[in-house]
């Protein structure tokens, strides 16, 4: 089958009109919540509660509740941290670096992705502050002036991180926002419901789509982008520094910040298309979150696939090359030590499965596709579990040698999250517009004057 | 009925092509007070009407810059100033442990402020008492149409000739648009104000809650409930009950050897000062003297208290009944006390008191210097 590649395919299929377009996405919100709408939020929501329970009784017993011991100090809490900052780096990278590099194909998902992403990082934020067992004390996370006279350690990874999550959340819910005004105005604008036009109007803050505003609104939006991507880069840089800094034999290297980046979009992009699976399927928008979009991605998550394995691979060459002894017992033992199997889940699921996307046939198979990505959530989760748990279950003394096992909190608390991250997913599907009305509809056909080159988006 | 106020008069048009030929005229017919309004940015607009390219990377600019030095500043003056503390063996200020944060807070103040800035000082929102609202007009520009409005704000603004002009682009419709009769929203509303008065009772309650209350219980209570037993407390293991367990018989606390002159007048003949003048002795006993007598005595034993009258000055010490104090007679009245001076033995240790003793000596003699002094005074060299 040949393809051609000179002639970008458009970005909205089946000719729909600016009138359609809103409809089509204005349509969730019009209408009453089904059937399958209530069994999707009664199971997020019990997951989440599960989630409550267990972290109700971290609270009340303290994290001895856990499976975090001498020597395996960072279990799941850390794990999942970092598993779902990296979830929450898609988002951003689609509507800010996607957004620079002039991709149009962005327009239809990233308001959903970026929705993902504040959903991510809230789940990610949740992890560190329970982790320190007294999360109401916080605040002392925070440089503020305070009757001890003491101010935080800013040298520290563990503030960068503070700084860097709280900075990327903050971001991440002004770019949303700002893409959302005039959006807002537009619901405000066809609603018949008292309430929800005054409530669309509190939010639209008044927007009239005057083309004043809409000239440094556009402004706004590139300047947003344009720091948005340095600082989605930083992110997961930072969050690798967490590991980086230390001196422990299987954290201490240079290369895990390009690695951790690549991770980051490689499980984002997987789990936006999990999740835009389903929803372009429930909602019908099979027209403006195309086939097309999902091979797009598909097409990343093979490239930052093999940049991970391509990561992993120079971990070995390095701790060979090093000729520290410890070095190369770390990654001796990841690979056949009592953490094998999770290490043999992680190159399989990260590495070799994705290696089918090589295969049109495969990036454009609905169900293949999501089984394929399924599994790379599953591999990027173990990878953050291999990083943490294996390096540190052997200590350097024999003496002090360990085994990390979860217990049912641990467990709990990780489904929980993925109840937190679902059921905020699926609020969003019913109470925003899960694509940006404004931006499909400046990228529809015939929606921008003739004589500047027809459709062209930029 | 009173006369409604114009606000303006629009147009709509059906597609991109139309706006951007009737947005060039109405810009080159003079009118200042206009504005083009359609669903999404339309390409090539900014020229149509002749408006200047955006200032707002300044803004984002100096927001930023701030961001960088407000960040650099305060983690130069809290890590190396304030509260200096060596952490890792890194310097003070350590410039390449300093970029993450410097760097989140230059992205977070540029965009933020960036953003709100241009919504609230660029825009004027929140607004949502335009007499554009809730027209027709702002219903089909949400939607798919593009609409010209021409303010009545406008110098050259003739509700005829305007829309004889506008009619002349060929829209979809031309409508007049008046101020409303009423607010829209107005601040008095019942309902507004109830929804606020509700909010503040429901947020006051809640805060109050938290921190009276919630702070307290399990496991919130920043570890003040714990299985030690604390001074003054009560104890179930022994049979007195008491927490605290009273000393062996005959026990001395360190440093604390009985005094056996205690109520005594003038036990002075035995007292004899044990220490000699040296100049380490000398500067304990100003130390001493300046933490613990010099509040009430005066930095110089003058008497000039410094509690303002909060307690009764002290007699000088420079009085002849004072320079004629035995030793033995100075250091029983900072054990013993006399009469509303209380003793200051559990303060002052015994070294120290007889420090500060040899201290006042030491006042005393500068402060009645006979000749011989002086002379000795100006033949040493006081550095
Ligand atoms: C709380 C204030 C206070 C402090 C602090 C204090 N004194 Fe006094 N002192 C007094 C008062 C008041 C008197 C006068 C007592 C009386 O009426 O006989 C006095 C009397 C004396 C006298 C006797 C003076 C005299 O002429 O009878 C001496 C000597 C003296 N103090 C030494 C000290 C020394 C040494 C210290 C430091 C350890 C000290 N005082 C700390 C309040 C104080």
């Amino acid at each position: 089958m040949s393809t051609d590649y000179s002639i970008e395919a458009p970005s909205i299929h089946g000719r729909l009109s600016l009138a359609e377009i809103e409809e089509l996405v204005a349509q969730p919100l019009d209408t009453k919540p089904d059937k399958k709408f209530f069994i999707a939020i009664t199971l997020s929501t019990g997951a989440l509660l599960i989630g409550a329970f267990c972290l109700t009784i971290t609270f009340l017993y303290g994290i001895g509740m856990w499976g975090n011991n001498q020597p395996v100090g960072w279990g799941f809490g850390i794990t999942n941290f970092v598993f779902w900052v990296g979830i929450g780096h898609a988002g951003t990278l689609i509507s800010a670096i996607l957004f620079l590099l002039r991709q149009r194909w962005r327009t239809g998902i990233a308001r959903f992705s970026e929705a993902m992403t504040i959903f991510a990082v809230m789940c990610a934020g949740i992890f560190p502050v329970i982790h320190t067992g007294r999360p109401w004390l916080a605040g002392y996370l925070l440089p503020y002036p305070n009757q001890h006279g003491l101010w935080i350690n800013f040298t520290s990874p563990i503030i960068w991180d503070v700084f860097a999550v709280s900075v990327y959340l903050s971001v991440s819910l002004i770019f949303w926002y700002t893409g959302l005004i005039p959006d807002f105005a537009i619901l405000r604008d066809r609603t018949t419901s008292k309430i929800k036009k005054t409530i669309y109007s509190i939010f639209s803050l008044g927007w009239r789509h005057s083309n004043r505003h809409w000239q440094h609104y556009e402004k706004a939006y590139v300047i947003l982008a344009g720091f948005a991507t340095p600082l989605v880069l930083s992110v997961h840089t930072i969050v690798s520094f967490d590991f980086a800094v230390s001196i422990l034999p299987g954290w201490h290297t240079t290369i895990f910040p390009p690695y951790f980046v690549a991770g980051a979009i490689f499980s984002g992009f997987a789990m936006v298309v999990t999740v835009l699976v389903i929803v372009r399927k429930i909602f019908d928008l099979q027209n403006i979150i195309t086939m097309d979009h999902l091979e797009k991605m598909n097409k990343v998550i093979l490239a930052t696939g093999m940049m991970v394995g391509y990561a992993y691979a120079t971990e070995f060459f390095i701790a060979w090359y090093s000729g520290v002894q410890f070095e190369q017992f770390v990654f001796i033992n990841r690979v056949f030590g009592p953490y094998a199997w999770a290490y043999w889940i992680m190159v399989s699921c990260n590495v070799i499965i994705p290696q089918l996307f090589w295969v049109k046939k495969i990036r454009r198979s609905i169900p293949i596709m999501m089984v394929i990505v399924i599994l790379v959530n599953v591999g990027m989760w173990f990878e953050r579990f291999v990083i943490v748990v294996t390096s540190l279950h052997r200590d350097f003394l024999p003496s002090s040698w360990g085994m990390f096992i979860p217990t049912v909190y641990d467990l709990g608390i990780l489904l929980g999250s993925f109840g937190l991250f679902f059921t905020l997913v699926i609020l969003f599907t019913k109470t925003l517009p899960v694509v940006s009305i404004s931006e499909v509809k400046a990228i529809a056909e015939g929606s921008q004057p003739t004589h500047h080159g027809g459709n062209h988006h930029g | 009925m009173a006369e409604k106020k114009i606000f303006g008069i629009t147009a709509l048009f059906k597609d991109p092509d139309s706006i951007i030929s009737a947005a060039k005229k109405t810009s080159l017919s003079g009118y200042t007070k206009w504005d083009v309004n359609t669903p999404y940015p339309i390409h090539g607009m900014d020229n149509a009407m002749n408006i200047k390219p955006s200032k707002l990377g300044f803004v984002t600019l100096i927001c930023g810059l701030s961001g960088t030095t407000i960040a650099l500043l305060l983690m130069w003056w809290t890590m190396s100033v304030d509260y200096p503390m060596v952490i890792g063996g890194k310097p003070f200020f350590s410039l390449p442990a300093f970029i993450p944060v410097t760097f989140e807070l230059t992205v977070i103040l540029a965009t933020a402020s960036t953003v709100a800035i241009m919504f609230a000082f660029f825009f004027g929102l929140p607004e949502n008492s335009h007499p554009l609202h809730d027209t027709d007009y702002m219903k089909k520009v949400s939607r798919d149409h593009y609409g010209v409005v021409i303010e009545a704000d406008d110098p050259k603004f003739n509700e005829t000739v305007v829309k004889d002009f506008l009619k002349s682009l060929n829209p979809v419709s031309i409508d007049v648009i008046y101020y409303p009769e009423k607010e829209t929203y107005p601040i008095f509303e019942p309902k507004f104000l109830g929804v606020l008065a509700a909010t503040a009772i429901i947020v006051s309650l809640g805060t109050y809650l938290t921190l009276n209350s919630l702070m307290y219980i399990e496991p919130f209570n920043w570890m003040m409930n714990q299985d030690k037993i604390i001074p003054q407390s009560k104890s179930e293991y022994f049979a007195d009950e008491r927490g605290m367990r009273m000393p062996v018989e005959g026990t001395v606390a360190r440093g604390f050897i009985p005094y056996p002159y205690l109520g005594e007048l003038i036990p002075t003949e035995v007292l004899l000062n044990p220490s000699i003048s040296t100049k380490a002795i000398l500067e304990l006993g100003e130390r001493k003297f300046l933490t613990y007598c010099s509040p009430c005595h005066g930095d110089f034993g003058d008497g000039d208290s410094r509690l303002r009258g909060q307690f009764q000055n002290p007699p000088t010490l420079h009085s002849d009944r004072a320079r004629n104090f035995s030793d033995g007679m100075i250091y029983h009245i900072m054990t013993n006390g006399q009469n509303i001076m209380p003793s200051y033995s559990s303060q002052v240790s015994r070294e120290e008191r007889w420090a500060i003793v040899n201290y006042i000596r030491v006042l005393q003699r500068a402060k009645n210097a006979n000749e011989h002094d002086v002379e000795f005074a100006k033949n040493i060299n006081i550095e």
